[in-house]
Order: structure tokens, then sequence, then C-alpha cells
């Protein structure tokens, strides 16, 4: 069946047996578990702004409260593309565009 | 978690629950101001003294990060993380968060916004406000204005982002534990405690800082 075809002609002849709407679905939830690995960034970002601001604790205890507020700040910083990937997958989830 | 309902019309204007839930939370706050600040005396009594503290604090926290010059934005700043600490734990007495609609965050993002550029404008006279968008290089100029378009986008969208992410596992963990054959009341509790108390508290405060931030950025 696949010999000499080509695998793009394939794959659209396999989906093409599905409703439209189920492609859509699958290949949406698909996307949306996609978008989600935009949380690897944010995880590395926070943990490196955590682990130098444990450092700083360590080499002015006295000045804690500064530090907690601004590690606090950049990691709230850095986590905006982690929620950018999480709308995207909401909105692949709940409010589907290609669906109309 | 399902959207805000929208429970009727009233001049062709939806009152959604976000809006319903927002008159709640105001009456909620007025209360706490009634009582905290009813019958002050030179000597405080109990109340007296948390209510003394909250302004203090806040005070401090402007002082620190804006500036001593700019303690007029005090009172704007705490009346907003009072909001906003409010509206983020409404999870734990069962309303739907106003804070994970977009309605809400975005108006507040923008208020954020407009002030960042009425002050700047007001503080740096119109020259100095135009020469900011030249600097560092003159050809930044296009990266300048959607930096600043950008602001709002991102401290709506991450408050936004954060409460109704919290809200959809509250709502999926609810759902797999509707399942067992007890309701086990004891598994919600530390979700609760970090997705409503901690996390929200976190993000108002965050997203106050970032406001003081940008007012005070603008402005120097």
């Amino acid at each position: 069946m696949i010999g000499d075809a080509n695998i793009v002609d394939f794959l659209l002849q396999f989906l093409g047996q599905f409703d439209g709407i189920d492609v859509i679905k699958a290949f949406s939830a698909i996307g949306a578990g996609t978008a989600m690995i935009a949380g690897v960034g944010p995880g590395i970002g926070q943990g490196f702004a955590a682990g130098k601001g444990a450092e700083a604790v360590g080499i002015r205890p006295d000045s804690q409260s500064d530090i907690i507020r601004t590690m606090l700040l950049g990691a709230a910083v850095a986590e905006t593309t982690g929620i950018y990937g999480l709308i995207v997958a909401l909105i692949l989830l709940f409010a589907n565009p290609f669906m109309g | 978690m399902e959207g805000p309902k929208i429970y009727g019309y009233l001049f062709g204007m939806p009152i959604t629950q976000t809006l319903v839930n927002t008159w709640i939370i105001m009456v909620m706050i007025l209360v706490v101001c009634a009582i905290l600040t009813k019958n002050m005396q030179k000597r405080p009594g109990k109340a007296q003294v948390i209510a003394e503290t909250i302004v203090t604090v806040m005070d401090g926290l402007v002082g620190q990060t804006m500036g001593k010059d700019k303690m007029k934005f005090a009172p704007w700043m705490l009346a907003l993380i009072m909001f906003l600490a409010f509206a983020n734990t409404a999870g734990i007495y069962g309303l739907r968060s106003p804070t994970a609609d977009l309605n809400c965050t975005v108006g507040l993002a923008l208020m954020t916004f407009f002030m960042t550029q009425f002050f700047g404008l007001k503080s740096k006279g119109l020259g100095g406000y135009l020469k900011g968008f030249l600097e560092p290089m003159p050809f930044l100029l296009p990266i300048n204005i959607i930096g600043e378009f950008a602001n709002p986008v991102s401290l709506s969208f991450r408050l936004f982002g954060n409460l109704l992410g919290g809200g959809i596992i509250m709502a999926l963990l609810y759902s797999a534990l509707a399942g067992l054959y007890f309701f086990p009341i004891v598994i919600p509790v530390p979700f609760h405690f970090y997705f409503d108390i901690f996390s929200g508290l976190l993000q108002s405060f965050i997203f106050t800082m970032l406001s003081m931030v940008f007012i005070s950025g603008a402005m120097d």
C-alpha cells in the first residue's frame, strides 16, 4: 500500500477516512501537549534564579528580604513565556478557533 | 473549570459572574476596612494596630521600590494589592476568582499601562518622553514601541494564566476525586493551600511590584 506512493499522500489518505472535526480535535490535543513544552524554559530560568538567590542569601544573610523580593520579581518575569504556552494550550483545548 | 456565567443583561451589557464576584469582593474589602478602622484612638486597639501595620508595610515597600519622592502612589498600590489578594484567594470561599477572567486582568493591566504613560509624560515632559523611545539607538524605535505595548499584555496574561491554570488543576482534581467511593476531604487541602493561598498572594504581590517598577521606571 505504501510502496512507491508518497508518504504524505498516504498520510492524507489515512486521515481522509475520518470526520474532519475529529482530525482537528486530535491534532489540537497534540498541539496543546506540544505547547506545554514551553514549560521547560521557565523551569530552568526560575531554578537558576532560585539558586542564585540562595547563593546571595548565603553571602549576605542580613539583606535576605531584598534578595527574596528581587528573586521573586525575576522569577515572575521569567515565568511569562511559560504562561504564554499555557494560554495557547488552553485556547486549543477549550476555545478552539479551528472548530468554528 | 467553566468560563464565567452570564446572569443577565443591563442596558445590553452582560452581567457576568466576574462582575458579581467583584462586587462581593468590594463589599468584603469595605467591611474589612470598616471593622479595622472603627473607633480610631491615639492609643491603638487591636484592629487599629493591624490596619496601621498594613499601611506601614505598604508605605515601606513603595518607598523602597519607587523611591521616597513617589509616596503619593502608596494608596493606589495598597488598593490594588488588597483587591488582588482578595480576588486571587476567592477560590477558598467558593467564588470563581474574578482574576481568572481575561477581562478583569486586562482592565487592571491597562490601568497600569495608562498610569505608566501619563506619569512618564508628566515627569519627563513631551520631549523627554519621546526621546525615551529613541534610546539607546534611534533605530530601536519599533522595538521600544512594541516593548511598551508588551508590558500590559504580559502583566494581564501572567495573572490570568496563573489563576486559570490553578483553577483548572483544582477542577480536574475534584472531578478525579468525585469518582472515589468516599470523597476524601483531606486530599484537596494542600492543593488549595498552594494554588489559592500561596500562588494567589504571590501573584498579587508580583502584579503590584511590577506596576510599581514600570511606573517608577517611566518617571525617572
